[in-house]
C-alpha cells in the first residue's frame, strides 16, 4: 500500500493520469477492479438460488433492500471451484449497460488492497485470439513485480453474464416448445 | 438576487402549476356544461386563467399573458353575469385550454406551437367578447343552473356592509403577501374600519419577524357584493381563515373597546393601540373590464355615513340570511407536495432493512434478556416492542406512498369523452366507478394509454349514433361505464359500453381475409372475440381519426401484458361490449404463504392458494412416464414438482421421479386462469405479508417467478408466479395432461 501510495503522489503530477483500483485475489492471480464501479463489500452469507440460471449465478442476497444476483467468477472463468473459506468475500459492484444500471456481488477468493494504476503502467492485454474469457480484460498492469489482471467489468456483467443467463432461459424455452 | 439556477427552478413550479391550473380549468368547464353550474366553479376557473396570467407575464411569456388575458375577460364577464354562459362558450373555452396547454408544453420541451391554430382560437375569443351583446339578440341557449339573465346589476347578495374576520397564517408574509395591502385593497370598496387582534404578538425576544401575529377584524361598510368581498382575498386565501359575515342595517351603538392598529403596523410589533377607519376611495376598483358589476362607491358612503360606527357586537344580530362564508379548502384532494419516485422507492428499502433489523435486535434481545436480572432489561424490551410497532407502521405508510388512486388516470376520461361525442355526434354519458381505488403509480402510468384506447374505441366502434339506437330499441343516450375495483390482489378495471357489440360475422370475415384464420374453420364465439387483439387487425369500414387504423388491440394486449395483467373481452351483439382488465398490485403488500420445498423458502401468493392436502399413495398417478397427476374429488389436476422443475442442472435420471417420492409429502392446490394444478412441497411455514421485489431491477426476470421478498431474517425468498409455472409447466409437458377426465 504504502509503495503503490508514494508513486501516486508524484505519479499525477510527473507521470500523467492514473486511476484507482481494488484488487481481489482469484486462483491465485490478482485482479483489479475500477473502484467507482465498487459498490462495497460484504462476507459471504446465505445466497438464494435461482432457477433458469447458468450454474455461475449462485443466486440473489439482500443487498439493503435490493435483490442483488451474485456470480461465483471461479465459475464464471471456469476455474475450480473451492469450498467458501474465512476470507471468501462478496465485492459488490455497479454496472452499466446500455439502458440501465446493475447491482452485483462478486464471489472472490480475497480482497487484497487498492492501487493506483499509471497509464505508463498498463500493458495491453495479450492476443489470446478468440479465447472468451479474454475479452473481459481490459489491460495488465505491474504492480510491485506482481501482475494485476484489470478488468472490464461492466462488459464482464453485460456480455459475460448476462447474455449467458438470457441464452439459458431461451434454451429453456425452445426445450419447452 | 435570484440566480439563474433557482430561475429556472421557480419556472419549473410555474410550469407545473399551470397545468395543475389548466386541469383545474378543464375540469371546471366540463362540470359547467353539464349544468353543474355555479358562481364558485366560474371563480375557481377564473382564479386559475388568473394565476397562468399572472405567472406567464412574470416569465417573460407575453403571448400565454395575451392569450389568457381573452379568455379571463370572457370568464370574467361570465362570472359578473354580464354574460350568459352558453355551450359555445364553455367550448370555446375547452378549445383554449388545449391551445394553453399546447403552449405550456411547447414551453417545457422547447418545442414549437401550432400558431395558426392558436391565432384561430384567439380569434374566436376576440369575435365572442366583441359580440357582448350578442346574448340578448341571437338568444343562445343557456347553461341549465346558472342564472339565465343578461348583463344584472344587482347580483344576489348585496350587503349593507361585511364584516370579514380576516386570520392570516403565521407565515403569510413569505408568499409575498401583504396583510396591509389587502386591507387597503378592501377600503376601496367601502367605508372600512380594520380592528386588530394584537393579542397573539409575543415579547421581543420571541418574536420572528417575518411572521404576522395579527389577526383582524374589518368591517366595511356600503352596498358590496360578496364576490367583490371575497375577490380581494383571492391571493391569501389559502393562507388565512377567513369568515364573510354580512351586515344588517340595523347596528348597535359602539361597543368596541378593542385594540386596532394602524396599516403600517400590521406585521409590526403593536404596541399602540390606534382606531383608523379606511376612508372610501372614490376611485372605480376591481376589474376595468365590467364596471356595471362594481356598486358605484357613492352609495356605500352614504350607508357608511347613515350607520357608521358599525359595532363588533353586531355580528352575531346579523341577519339571518347572512351565513359565515367557510373557507374552502385549497385543493380537493388535500395539500400535496411532489417527491421523486426514486426518493420514495430507497426510503422503503430503508424502511425495509429496519424492520430486518428490527426483528434481529429483537431476537438478539431475547437472549440477552432471558440472562439478566437488571431493572433496564424490562425496560430495553418495552422499547425494543415500541420500536417494532414504529417500525412496521412507518413500513405501511411508505408503502401507501407509492400508491396513487386511480382518479387521476380516469380524470382525462369526462374530457375524451365529450369531444369524441361531439366530434362522432353521438350523445354518450360516462359513469366512473371506484375511481379511489388505489394501485402502484407505476402501473397507474403505464395503464393509461391503452385505457384511451380502449375507450376510443368503444365510442368509435361500440356506441352508435341516436337514430341507430333509438332504431334498436335503447335509449338515444349511450352510456360508458369505467369501474375500478380490487379483486382477488389484482386490480380490476372493467370498460363496458351499450353499444351495439361485436359484428362476430365481420371479423370472422375480416380475419380470413387477413389471413389470421382459415376458411372454414369452426370457431366458438370467445375465439372469434379474442380475434380483435390480433396484429393488424380492424374491423371499422372506414378509417376515422378517433380509432380504427387496426393498430390498436395488439398493442394494447401486449401493453397490458407488460405490466404482467391480462385483458378479456366480452360481447353480446345489439348489446354492447366489455373489456376486463386485470392487474397485479406490483409493489404493493401480497399476502403470501411460505412453503419449504427442497430445503428453500418460497412464497406462494395466498390468493391462488385453494387447499393444501397431504398426497395419498392410493391418489397419484403418473401419466406417460414423467408426469404425475392427483386425483381430487374426482377430478385428476395436474402435478407440478416445482424444484425439478426449478432445478435445471439436474440430470435426467435425478430428474425422474416416482409417485413413491412424492407420497407423504404436501401438495398446495392452486388455481389459474380458472384451473386448478397441484404443486409438491415439503412443508407449510408462516403466512405473512410481504413486498414484493423485482428480480429484474439487476438481473433479469425468470420463468416461473413473479420477483422475490425479503424475510425477517435478511434472507431473499423467491415468489412463485402460478400462473407462469403452469404456462410453463404445460408448455414442458406439450399439453399432454388432459385437465378434466370423467371419473366413472
Amino acid at each position: 500500500m504504502s509503495a503503490a501510495h508514494e508513486t501516486g503522489v508524484t505519479g499525477v503530477d510527473v507521470l500523467g493520469h492514473s486511476e484507482q483500483y481494488l484488487t481481489f485475489i482469484l486462483g491465485g492471480e490478482e485482479y483489479g477492479v475500477d473502484i467507482l464501479k465498487v459498490q462495497g463489500i460484504q462476507g459471504f452469507g446465505k445466497v438464494t438460488p435461482l432457477p433458469h440460471t447458468p450454474e455461475f449465478i449462485l443466486g440473489v442476497i439482500n443487498i439493503r433492500g435490493a435483490i442483488v444476483p451474485i456470480v461465483d467468477l471461479r465459475m464464471q472463468f471456469k476455474m475450480e471451484s473451492i469450498p467458501v473459506g474465512a476470507t471468501t468475500v462478496i465485492i459488490v459492484v455497479k454496472v452499466s449497460s446500455e439502458d440501465k444500471e446493475r447491482t452485483v456481488g462478486l464471489v472472490v477468493d480475497a480482497v487484497s488492497e487498492v492501487h493506483d494504476v499509471m497509464d505508463k503502467d498498463r500493458k495491453p492485454t495479450p492476443d489470446f485470439g478468440t479465447a472468451v474469457n479474454a475479452k473481459f480484460i481490459n489491460g495488465l498492469a505491474t504492480i510491485d513485480d506482481r501482475m494485476l489482471i484489470l478488468l472490464d467489468i461492466d462488459y464482464l456483467i453485460n456480455a459475460g453474464v448476462m447474455e449467458m443467463v438470457d441464452n439459458a432461459s431461451n434454451k429453456l424455452e425452445d426445450d419447452h416448445g | 438576487m435570484i440566480d439563474d439556477d433557482s430561475f429556472a427552478e421557480i419556472r419549473l413550479i410555474f410550469i407545473e402549476e399551470a397545468d395543475e391550473g389548466l386541469d383545474i380549468m378543464e375540469s371546471g368547464l366540463l362540470d359547467l356544461l353539464d349544468g353543474k353550474g355555479e358562481m364558485d366553479l366560474i371563480n375557481d376557473i377564473f382564479r386559475a386563467a388568473h394565476s397562468i396570467k399572472g405567472g406567464s407575464a412574470t416569465f417573460g411569456y407575453g403571448h400565454i399573458a395575451e392569450f389568457t388575458h381573452l379568455m379571463e375577460t370572457l370568464l370574467d364577464e361570465m362570472r359578473e353575469e354580464s354574460r350568459v354562459v352558453t355551450p359555445q362558450g364553455v367550448q370555446l373555452l375547452l378549445e383554449s385550454v388545449d391551445c394553453l396547454r399546447a403552449m405550456m408544453t411547447a414551453i417545457k420541451e422547447e418545442g414549437s406551437v401550432d400558431q395558426p391554430q392558436i391565432d384561430a382560437v384567439m380569434a374566436k375569443l376576440e369575435l365572442m367578447l366583441a359580440a357582448k351583446d350578442d346574448s340578448s339578440g341571437a338568444a343562445p341557449e343557456a347553461i341549465a343552473g346558472l342564472p339565465a339573465s343578461a348583463p344584472a346589476p344587482a347580483p344576489v347578495q348585496i350587503a349593507a356592509g361585511w364584516n370579514v374576520k380576516f386570520h392570516p397564517s403565521a407565515n403569510i408574509m413569505l408568499s409575498g403577501n401583504d396583510p396591509g395591502r389587502i386591507i387597503r385593497e378592501l377600503g376601496t370598496l367601502g367605508s372600512l374600519k380594520a380592528i386588530a387582534d394584537v393579542s397573539r404578538i409575543p415579547s421581543l425576544e420571541a418574536m420572528e419577524p417575518e411572521e404576522c401575529y395579527v389577526s383582524w377584524e374589518l368591517i366595511l361598510e356600503g352596498e358590496v357584493a360578496k364576490e367583490q368581498v371575497v375577490e380581494v382575498f383571492d391571493w391569501v386565501e389559502d393562507e388565512s381563515e377567513l369568515e364573510f359575515i354580512q351586515i344588517g342595517g340595523e347596528t348597535e351603538s359602539e361597543t368596541s373597546v378593542q385594540l386596532a392598529a394602524t396599516e403600517h403596523e400590521q406585521s409590526a410589533p403593536a404596541t399602540t393601540a390606534v382606531e383608523s377607519p379606511v376612508a372610501p376611495v372614490s376611485k372605480t376598483p376591481a376589474i376595468e373590464e365590467t364596471p356595471a358589476a362594481v356598486a358605484s362607491p357613492a352609495p356605500a358612503a352614504q350607508v357608511a355615513a347613515a350607520n357608521a360606527p358599525v359595532a363588533t357586537a353586531s355580528v352575531t344580530k346579523a341577519k339571518p340570511k347572512a351565513k359565515p362564508v367557510k373557507k374552502k379548502s385549497p385543493r380537493a384532494d388535500g395539500g400535496s407536495i411532489r417527491v421523486d419516485t426514486d426518493k420514495i422507492d430507497s426510503l422503503l428499502d430503508l424502511v425495509g432493512e429496519l424492520v430486518i433489523t428490527q426483528s434481529m435486535l429483537n431476537q438478539y434481545s431475547k437472549v440477552v434478556l432471558e440472562n439478566s436480572d437488571a431493572s433496564e432489561a424490562r425496560d430495553l424490551q418495552d422499547g425494543l416492542v415500541q420500536l417494532e410497532n414504529n417500525a412496521r407502521e412507518l413500513q405501511e405508510v411508505a408503502m401507501k406512498m407509492r400508491m396513487l388512486p386511480i382518479k387521476t388516470t380516469f380524470a382525462r376520461f369526462p374530457r375524451l369523452v365529450h369531444d369524441l361525442s361531439l366530434q362522432l355526434e353521438k350523445k354518450i354519458d360516462l359513469v366512473i366507478v371506484g375511481e379511489h381505488t388505489e394501485l402502484d403509480k407505476t402501473v397507474l402510468e403505464k395503464i393509461g394509454d391503452p385505457l384511451v384506447h380502449l375507450v376510443r374505441n368503444a365510442l368509435d366502434h361500440g356506441i352508435e349514433i341516436p337514430a341507430d339506437r333509438i332504431a334498436a330499441g335503447k335509449s338515444e343516450t349511450g352510456t360508458l361505464t369505467l369501474t375500478a375495483s380490487h379483486e382477488a390482489g389484482n386490480i380490476l378495471i372493467v370498460i363496458t359500453d351499450d353499444g351495439r357489440g361485436f359484428r362476430k360475422d365481420k371479423i370472422l370475415e375480416k380475419a380470413i381475409s387477413k389471413g389470421l384464420v382459415e376458411e372454414g374453420e369452426n370457431l366458438s364465439d370467445e375465439k372469434i372475440n379474442q380475434l380483435i387483439f390480433m396484429p393488424g387487425f380492424s374491423t371499422v369500414e372506414h378509417v376515422s381519426d378517433v380509432s380504427g387504423r387496426g393498430v390498436g388491440m395488439d398493442v394494447v394486449k401486449r401493453n397490458i401484458q407488460e405490466l404482467g395483467g391480462r385483458v378479456e373481452v366480452h360481447s353480446e351483439t345489439g348489446v354492447g361490449s366489455t373489456f376486463t382488465i386485470r392487474l397485479p398490485l406490483t409493489l404493493a403488500i401480497l399476502d403470501g404463504q411460505l412453503v419449504n420445498i427442497a430445503d428453500e423458502t418460497f412464497v406462494i401468493p395466498l390468493l391462488s392458494i385453494i387447499e393444501t392436502v397431504v398426497i395419498d399413495k392410493a391418489r397419484i398417478n403418473a401419466l406417460v412416464g414423467d408426469s404425475f397427476v392427483y386425483q381430487l374429488r374426482g377430478e385428476y389436476i395436474p402435478v407440478i414438482e416445482v424444484d425439478k422443475l426449478f432445478n435445471s442442472h439436474l440430470s435426467d435420471s435425478e430428474k425422474s421421479s416416482s409417485t413413491q417420492d412424492m407420497v407423504g409429502k404436501l401438495l398446495v392446490v392452486v388455481e389459474s386462469a380458472g384451473k386448478l394444478t397441484g404443486l409438491v412441497v415439503d412443508d407449510l411455514l408462516d403466512q405473512q405479508q410481504i413486498v414484493l421485489k423485482s428480480l429484474e431491477s439487476n438481473f433479469t426476470q425468470l420463468e416461473g417467478l413473479s420477483g422475490a421478498t425479503i424475510l425477517g431474517d435478511g434472507t431473499v425468498s423467491l415468489i412463485i408466479d402460478i400462473q407462469g409455472l403452469v404456462e410453463s409447466s404445460i408448455s414442458k409437458n406439450s399439453e399432454t395432461i388432459p385437465n378434466k377426465i370423467d371419473v366413472a
